[in-house]
């Protein structure tokens, strides 16, 4: 039952005692394109490896990422606004997974899924990309190896947070400060 | 070449002379007595010796397995700097061999292709081109196909930093030569060359896919890796022998229990040490357990790429039991690193044997459900049968092994052919289909998931309810925590496991086990020295993604996708 601030029941709903007019209630343009935006996450997985097996899991049956709505998964960049870079991005991978970033349209979020996209993990090595915010902007890191469920759920929670709170994708502000540079 | 006539050999490597010594190659070859029969060449003789050993009936060394290069740079007792190491199977007599080319010390190491004898060696050939810069007169593409091809180097040299990178942009991606131009002729416009991937939700992980299609046909077609490849052999080389474990769970990390037994098996062997019962059981279960998970992904996503959506979701929740099963063991789900070196990294928890025993009541309704829904399906039977076939000389001549391989009816698994562990006491059996197609290595892959619960229910049976699971050899194996904090000599151990690992002594083993997708064995050297001097990994994966390129040909791009499934790549073991 709808409560008021104060916890009391609020009274039904009665057209009758609105004078028969429209219920209404105010709000700012931006704030209600973040609340839709972030509750409509549709992600494309970028996804390389292990972390990738792990991504499956999060959207499984028993994790189920559609309870917090980012469970249409897209596999065209074109129609996907959040890319979960979710494994390993060696060097041989990078020309790629800039290209896909391209091609996503604007606003765009990236969540890099694990230690392996956010630093190169434990390969410290010769063909291995140090973390893919050398190649994209990155919003949210997820770290562990793979990540549980649990951790890239929380990480597509904190960035709903973000969305909703109005900040900037990391695009934005990088594009912004390249303008401001201009 | 050293003469060795006066060592006596074991009976495998015995009988290997006697063999030799009735051809011309007898006087050219050398056969020294390691843990396998190894034989020693030169490369201009290599050409002539694969031959014997494929043809002669009394070696028929028919499969090829594996080439691994060796840089002996910084190992002494080795008459030149390069190697290159090959290892054979013979399905006729279940038998090993190892062959070693030794490089005479040039600038350029140089030793001549043998693809025509093992079309196998092609792919494998390319890596050593790659990684070493061996040079393979009479290869018919070499170029590089790990690293990216703006590289300047050969990283597994003993002299390259592990850490050097190259910086690689769009334009140095190089595209097959024949498909760099357009092959029209008058009254004939439907020739194309398609790309796919490498990004690519059919190539589940990240394979590029280059073909030419004449019509709906695919015409000509090569597969291009190296997307995945992650240094894992170089790694190996600069951490200790317990730390490569979390590496090799992530070869294949679908099923990555069974990689961590394999390569521990490996290193166990070299030290001679032995793994009590109840280890080893833990380790057959939990296997077992991984080969279900395995097949379960595999299966569920070729269904996937193929529409069938809703059986991906059945058998997916096996998995997530099995998960909870290895996290309760040690923690992690994924990529488990439960084993080390001489047992495992602790006990397994005391609710182990229950937990087991409802994974295996409720696994199969899941897969009766897929088997009801999938088998005799008219749809799945038209996308899956007589697409992707791959007959039985095809089979081993690529190299196959594994289900794929069972799939052509050959029935070569490593748990029958050379039991490990306890598989010689269960009663199972190998699953063999004949038709070599994408139904039939589906069929195979579901009778193996029911084999496999019926070892773990036979491994369970016999599970002794208490008892060590680590060796009590403290020179590899950590005492545990109490006695270290009471007892001056187990303090002494930990001290120096943790702080310069175990010291295997100097030698080399090929170790093989039967993965989720096919024999998977590690080749280790060690120079005494704290950490491996080189791991190599015969991944089951290799030959079968070089074999895709010719698998596919005639048929449409939807049964490439049909087949690309059912062969099951994990990009991770793929290109390491």
């Amino acid at each position: 039952m709808p409560t008021s601030g104060k916890g009391e029941p609020l009274p039904a709903y009665d057209p009758k005692a609105a004078g028969g007019a429209a219920d209404f209630f105010t709000t700012r343009l931006e704030t209600m394109v973040a609340w839709a935006r972030a509750n409509s996450l549709w992600p494309l997985p970028f996804a390389t490896a292990c972390c990738g097996i792990e991504f499956m899991s999060v959207v499984s049956s028993h994790y189920d990422l559609s309870r917090f709505g980012a469970e249409v998964v897209r596999f065209s960049p074109r129609q996907a606004d959040l890319l979960i870079v979710a494994g390993t991005v060696v060097d041989k991978l990078g020309p790629t997974l800039r290209k896909i970033y391209d091609q996503m349209p604007e606003p765009k979020w990236v969540i890099s899924m694990g230690v392996c996209a956010s630093s190169g993990g434990f390969y410290r090595a010769y063909h291995v990309t140090q973390g893919i915010d050398e190649i994209v902007p990155v919003d949210v890191y997820v770290p562990g190896c793979p990540p549980t469920p649990e951790e890239l759920m929380y990480g597509i929670l904190e960035l709903q947070r973000k969305i909703r709170s109005g900040e900037k994708s990391r695009d934005d502000r990088s594009a912004a400060a390249a303008a401001a540079a201009r | 070449m050293s003469s060795v006539e006066t060592v006596p050999l074991a009976p495998a490597a015995e009988k290997l002379r006697e063999r030799f010594a009735r051809s011309p190659l007898s006087e050219r070859v050398a056969v020294v007595d390691l843990d396998l029969p190894t034989l020693e060449v030169a490369p201009a003789d290599w050409p002539a010796v694969a031959r014997f050993l494929r043809d002669d009936s009394e070696c028929a060394y028919d499969l090829f397995l594996d080439l691994a290069g060796v840089d002996n740079a910084k190992r002494r007792g080795r008459p030149t700097r390069f190697e290159a190491v090959y290892h054979l199977h013979s399905l006729p007599r279940s038998e090993h061999v190892r062959v070693k080319v030794i490089l005479p010390d040039t600038a350029e190491p140089r030793l001549p292709s043998v693809v025509d004898v093992w079309p196998a060696a092609n792919w494998f050939e390319r890596e050593a081109f790659d990684l070493y810069g061996f040079d393979f007169p009479g290869h018919p593409n070499l170029r590089r196909i790990l690293v990216h091809d703006a590289f300047v180097g050969h990283p597994l040299r003993k002299d390259y930093s592990p850490g050097q990178r190259w910086f690689f942009a769009e334009e140095d991606l190089r595209m097959p030569s024949w498909a760099t131009h357009t092959e029209e002729r008058a009254g004939h416009f439907e020739t194309q060359t398609l790309s796919i991937g490498p990004s690519h939700p059919a190539t589940h992980g990240i394979v590029h896919l280059v073909a030419r299609l004449d019509g709906e046909r695919i015409k000509r077609a090569e597969t291009q890796i190296g997307y995945m490849h992650r240094c894992f052999e170089k790694m190996a080389e600069t951490h200790t022998w317990n730390q490569v474990i979390p590496f090799c769970d992530r070869l294949n990390y679908v099923s990555a229990m069974i990689n961590g037994v394999g390569y521990v098996k490996t290193v166990e062997k070299m030290l001679g040490i032995e793994v009590p019962d109840r280890g080893r059981l833990v380790r057959t279960i939990l296997s077992e357990f991984s080969r279900i998970m395995d097949h379960c992904v595999d299966i569920g996503a070729n269904l996937v790429d193929i529409g069938a959506l809703t059986n991906f979701w059945y058998l997916y929740q096996p998995r997530e039991g099995i998960y909870g099963l290895l996290e309760a063991c040690c923690g992690a789900r994924l990529t488990v690193s439960y084993v080390r070196v001489g047992g495992l990294a602790i006990d397994v928890p005391e609710d182990f044997v229950p937990r087991c025993r409802a994974l295996l009541e409720s696994i199969p309704k899941f897969l009766n459900d897929v088997d009801r829904l999938v088998t005799r399906n008219r749809i799945v039977r038209n996308r899956l049968a007589g697409t992707g076939v791959i007959t039985k000389e095809q089979a081993i001549a690529w190299g196959l092994t594994g289900p794929v391989l069972r799939s052509t009816g050959v029935a070569y698994d490593v748990r029958r052919s050379r039991p490990y562990d306890f598989y010689d006491r269960f009663d199972w059996d190998v699953p063999v289909a004949t038709d070599g197609d994408n139904y039939a290595r589906y069929l195979v892959r579901m009778e193996e998931m029911r084999q496999s619960l019926s070892i773990i229910r036979q491994a369970l049976d016999v599970f002794p309810e208490s008892g060590p699971v680590s060796s009590d050899d403290w020179h590899v194996v950590l005492p545990p925590k109490d006695a270290v904090y009471h007892d001056m000599e187990s303090l002494i151990f930990h001290f120096k496991l943790i702080m310069e690992g175990i010291r295997v002594p100097a030698g080399e083993r090929y170790d093989w086990i039967e993965g989720a997708n096919g024999e998977l064995g590690f080749y280790a050297i060690s120079d005494g020295g704290a950490g491996p001097y080189r791991v190599k990994v015969r991944p089951p994966c290799f030959p079968m993604m070089a074999a895709y390129e010719k698998i596919i040909i005639g048929g449409t791009i939807s049964d490439a996708i049909a087949t690309l499934g059912t062969l099951n790549i994990i990009a991770g073991e793929l290109e390491r």
